[in-house]
């Protein structure tokens, strides 16, 4: 079972001093990055130093950062005796479940690991695993990783790959201050000069010091006076004290104490303020090491006997890391391969890292956008339409938060493709651009492309980029497993980003073929709104709308014999509008009821059309057995005289 | 003067006592003086009057021993208080790397407080030191006196301390703040080498 960690034990409570400074730092790092910066953290020094202090600290502080992390701390003692108790009670699954649950583990005191290759086997799996998830691996131990005895060559491998820092014997100044700190938490009253003589003791743990703090408050507290400088000193030189001392020698005592105070102070400031901006390096070499910079600018700075401009060296080194930090975050919207280049961790290479930003940019081809040729104006609203074109409005209005998605369902030809660009441009305008509006066909096209020329994280990072996703004839997907793949994930980052994604379709979704469930389900989320074929009231709006287009009049009854003719779709009605206006200004008459019919019925039959399930909706050239035809390119045919002459002819 | 030599790891300060006659800076360094050990302080430099009055200047040389490296010196002077030893002053005042401003605390010396320290600026302004860069303490002495006698801290810090430096009352008799003294214009003096280093 995990240990409890002891809450007195945190960062706030650890004396940090040279001997223990990039040990503290180190596990300041891993605490709030963990898993990214130094994994696995192996922490050694001689007993007594504060190993256990900085791994509870380690573990408090992650639960602090994250409420939600699973921290295990043990000894190696309680992690063999887990293993055991698992493989005794026959489920030796047990115990490796549990520890992959971890999002952090603390392992104290690995050197009885010699000897062990059962665990040694375990713990090298363990830290494959934790490295490859990400998850923070922490351990201690009293002697270096080499000096183990008997310790199988990949875990030291593995240890070597992460950090190894030592904790060394504290110095005057620290063990002074930690003394200051223990008399603070213990409510102890002694005076600065019978500290600093503690201090003056050279022990090689920080238990022999506190030891010998308790003795002098044992002390102090039996005679119930304070302690004088010089039973001070026999305590802590293991002679009897002195019961009474003079009164001079106390105030000789005084004397002397006043003086060494002074020498105390003046060598915690001069560690502080002379020999200040080594540390201040080091600290950020430490910090910046660990998130896998290189610190060479900084570590010369290290070699230098004089210091330099310190601050302004540290401060335009986190200038340039920030700099390259938003090199990196720009050059992963276009390709988050080339964001893994080392020469974003180079703050010496910024210009090189702004050529090689400059080059991803002219490469990244925006995703195809919305058509300008259609907008809301434009589509003709009717009871077959009013549901869709309101819940289009309500997207427009509220993008990724009202509906999302929405799903516009009804047969071919009735005008979800003119509605999915509509909605698209009005998005584009609301987002400032970047806005994908293609076609199930291209989208698939465009995948396939990617996996040929090995681009796919930049395939992908096209897409992941855009303010909202809208895809014509979802049910076109169909069985293809890897594009429902990248559209699945697509789904989770769009929805989880609050971005608007729209589809249409000519089936609903569960009707669509060889559709994943998981799909299926995410695109009923939202809303799902039909259109349904015109009636003869929005085919009379439509007609005259493009009448008067046209010709700039609109005759009641040609209005009325146009609309009246039993038609399917916007597409097949327009069709016929366009026939009747382009044939009569051929012929050189007038548009009217007796002309349109002998246009009409003359007419010459056109070839049948490609299947619904062969079609596409947007303007990009289809590569031969694509799924493309002619029927929906309309923004491509722009004049529809030649369209009708070539259908005539 | 070098402060702090980094190639031969040295920290040398110099830190004048300033203040009117009488105020008690050769008693602060005889304080001193007496409280380090023999084996860590040089040969106390007094040059005095019969009446016991300084007549050049008081230097007392510290060895701090080695501290981070470093080894420390510090080299106390006192100025001469009376008006006119004003070339003495501005002689010791050279190359200061710090000043403790020693008032007298008594009320009747509060004029020749004003006037040391319109003394001290002008000096410091002659030898081109601005001295607001310039560390730089209050030490109130003589505050062992019958309250009657003496201004309270708050109240000289109002007369004089315009620029809110570090001060603290102080009896140099008895020894009460002179240390403090001491370790506060020492903290000043190594800030200001932390932010300005010199090789």
């Amino acid at each position: 079972m995990t240990a409890e960690l002891n809450p007195r034990l945190t960062f706030e409570t650890c004396v940090v001093g040279p001997s223990n400074r990039l040990a503290v730092t180190a596990c300041r790092t891993v605490s709030e990055h963990p898993g990214a910066a130094y994994n696995p953290l192996f922490i050694y020094s001689q007993t007594g130093l504060g190993k256990t202090h900085l791994l509870m600290a380690v573990g408090q502080m992650v639960r602090e950062l994250s409420p939600a992390a699973t921290v295990e701390y043990l000894t190696l003692d309680e992690f063999i005796e887990a293993y055991h108790a698992a493989v005794s009670g026959g489920t030796p699954s047990d115990f490796r479940d549990r520890f992959s649950r971890a999002d952090v583990l603390l392992l104290d005191d690995v050197q009885f690991l010699s000897h062990s290759k059962e665990m040694q086997a375990e713990l090298i799996r363990l830290a494959s695993e934790f490295q490859e998830a990400e998850r923070q691996l922490v351990l201690t131990c009293d002697r270096p990783p080499a000096d183990i005895e008997d310790l199988d060559d990949r875990l030291l491998d593995q240890l070597d790959g992460g950090l190894v820092v030592d904790i060394g014997i504290p110095e005057y100044e620290m063990r002074l201050a930690i003394l200051q700190r223990r008399a603070e938490e213990s409510e102890a009253e002694f005076s600065p000069e019978v500290l600093a003589v503690i201090a003056e003791f050279e022990v090689q743990h920080v238990r022999a010091l506190l030891g010998v703090f308790n003795r002098l408050q044992a002390f102090q507290s039996v005679n119930e006076q304070p302690l004088t400088l010089q039973q001070a000193r026999a305590i802590v030189l293991g002679e009897t004290p002195v019961a009474e001392p003079e009164a001079a020698t106390l105030e000789e005592g005084k004397a002397a104490g006043e003086f060494d105070r002074f020498l105390s102070n003046l060598k915690v400031t001069v560690t502080q303020q002379v020999e200040g901006w080594k540390m201040e390096i080091q600290d950020a070499i430490t910090e910046w090491s660990g998130r896998g910079y290189d610190t060479k600018s900084l570590e010369v700075l290290l070699e230098q006997d004089v210091p330099g401009a310190t601050d302004a060296a540290v401060r335009t080194f986190e200038e340039r890391i920030e700099r390259l930090r938003s090199l990196e975050a720009e050059v992963a919207q276009f390709d988050p391969e080339a964001a893994r280049h080392p020469i974003f961790k180079s703050p010496d290479r910024i210009a090189e890292a702004e050529q090689l930003v400059r080059e991803e940019r002219e490469k990244f081809i925006p995703p195809p956008g919305p058509s300008d040729a259609f907008s809301l104006e434009s589509f003709a609203v009717g009871e077959a339409t009013r549901m869709a074109i309101e819940a289009g409005r309500s997207v427009i209005a509220q993008p990724g938060t009202l509906y999302n998605p929405l799903l516009l369902v009804g047969p071919a030809g009735v005008g979800k493709t003119h509605l999915l660009h509509a909605i698209g441009r009005a998005l584009d305008a609301e987002t400032g651009g970047a806005v994908a509006c293609l076609a199930a066909g291209t989208f698939v096209e465009d995948l396939v492309k990617a996996i040929e020329q090995d681009r796919l994280p930049a395939w992908r990072a096209r897409y992941r980029h855009a303010s909202a996703f809208l895809l014509d004839d979802v049910h076109e997907i169909g069985a293809r497993s890897q594009t429902q793949e990248e559209l699945f994930n697509l789904f989770n980052l769009f929805i989880g980003a609050g971005r608007q994604m729209v589809f249409t379709a000519n089936v609903l979704p569960q009707e669509m073929e060889g559709l994943d469930d998981r799909l299926r389900s995410r695109l009923v989320e939202g809303l799902v709104a039909m259109i349904t074929p015109p009636d003869v009231e929005l085919r009379r709006t439509i007609v005259r709308s493009h009448l008067e287009a046209r010709t700039g009049s609109a005759e009641a009854d040609v209005v009325d014999y146009l609309a009246e003719r039993a038609t399917e779709s916007v597409r097949s009605l327009l069709s016929v509008v366009q026939r009747v206006v382009t044939g009569a200004e051929a012929l050189g008459r007038g548009l009217d009821v007796e002309s349109a019919r002998q246009l009409l019925e003359r007419a010459h039959k056109p070839e049948p059309r490609a299947s619904s399930a062969g079609r596409t909706s947007d303007g990009m050239s289809a590569p031969p057995g694509a799924l493309k035809s002619r029927e929906k390119i309309v923004w491509d045919w722009p004049n529809m005289a030649e369209r009708v002459i070539e259908e005539l002819s | 003067m070098s402060l702090v030599n980094f190639t031969t790891r040295e920290i040398t300060c110099k830190i004048v006592y300033y203040g009117p006659g009488r105020s008690g800076k050769t008693t602060n360094l005889q304080y001193i003086y007496d409280q380090v050990p023999t084996d860590r302080r040089g040969r106390m430099v007094s040059l005095a009057t019969q009446t016991d009055r300084t007549l050049f200047f008081d230097f007392l040389p510290l060895e701090l021993g080695t501290i981070s490296g470093f080894t420390t010196k510090f080299q106390l002077y006192t100025v001469p208080g009376q008006v006119y030893y004003n070339a003495t002053r501005k002689l010791v005042l050279h190359g200061a790397d710090g000043v403790v401003f020693v008032a007298d605390s008594q009320v009747r010396q509060l004029d020749e407080n004003l006037e040391s320290l319109q003394n001290l600026q002008v000096n410091l302004l002659e030898q081109r030191i601005d001295v607001r860069t310039l560390p730089m303490v209050f030490q109130y002495n003589k505050q062992g006196l019958p309250r009657e006698l003496v201004l309270p801290v708050e109240e000289l810090d109002d007369a004089m301390n315009f620029r809110g430096v570090p001060s603290c009352g102080a009896d140099a008799l008895t020894g009460n703040g002179v240390f403090e003294t001491l370790r506060s214009v020492s903290e000043l003096v190594l800030r200001k080498l932390s932010e300005e280093p010199s090789a």
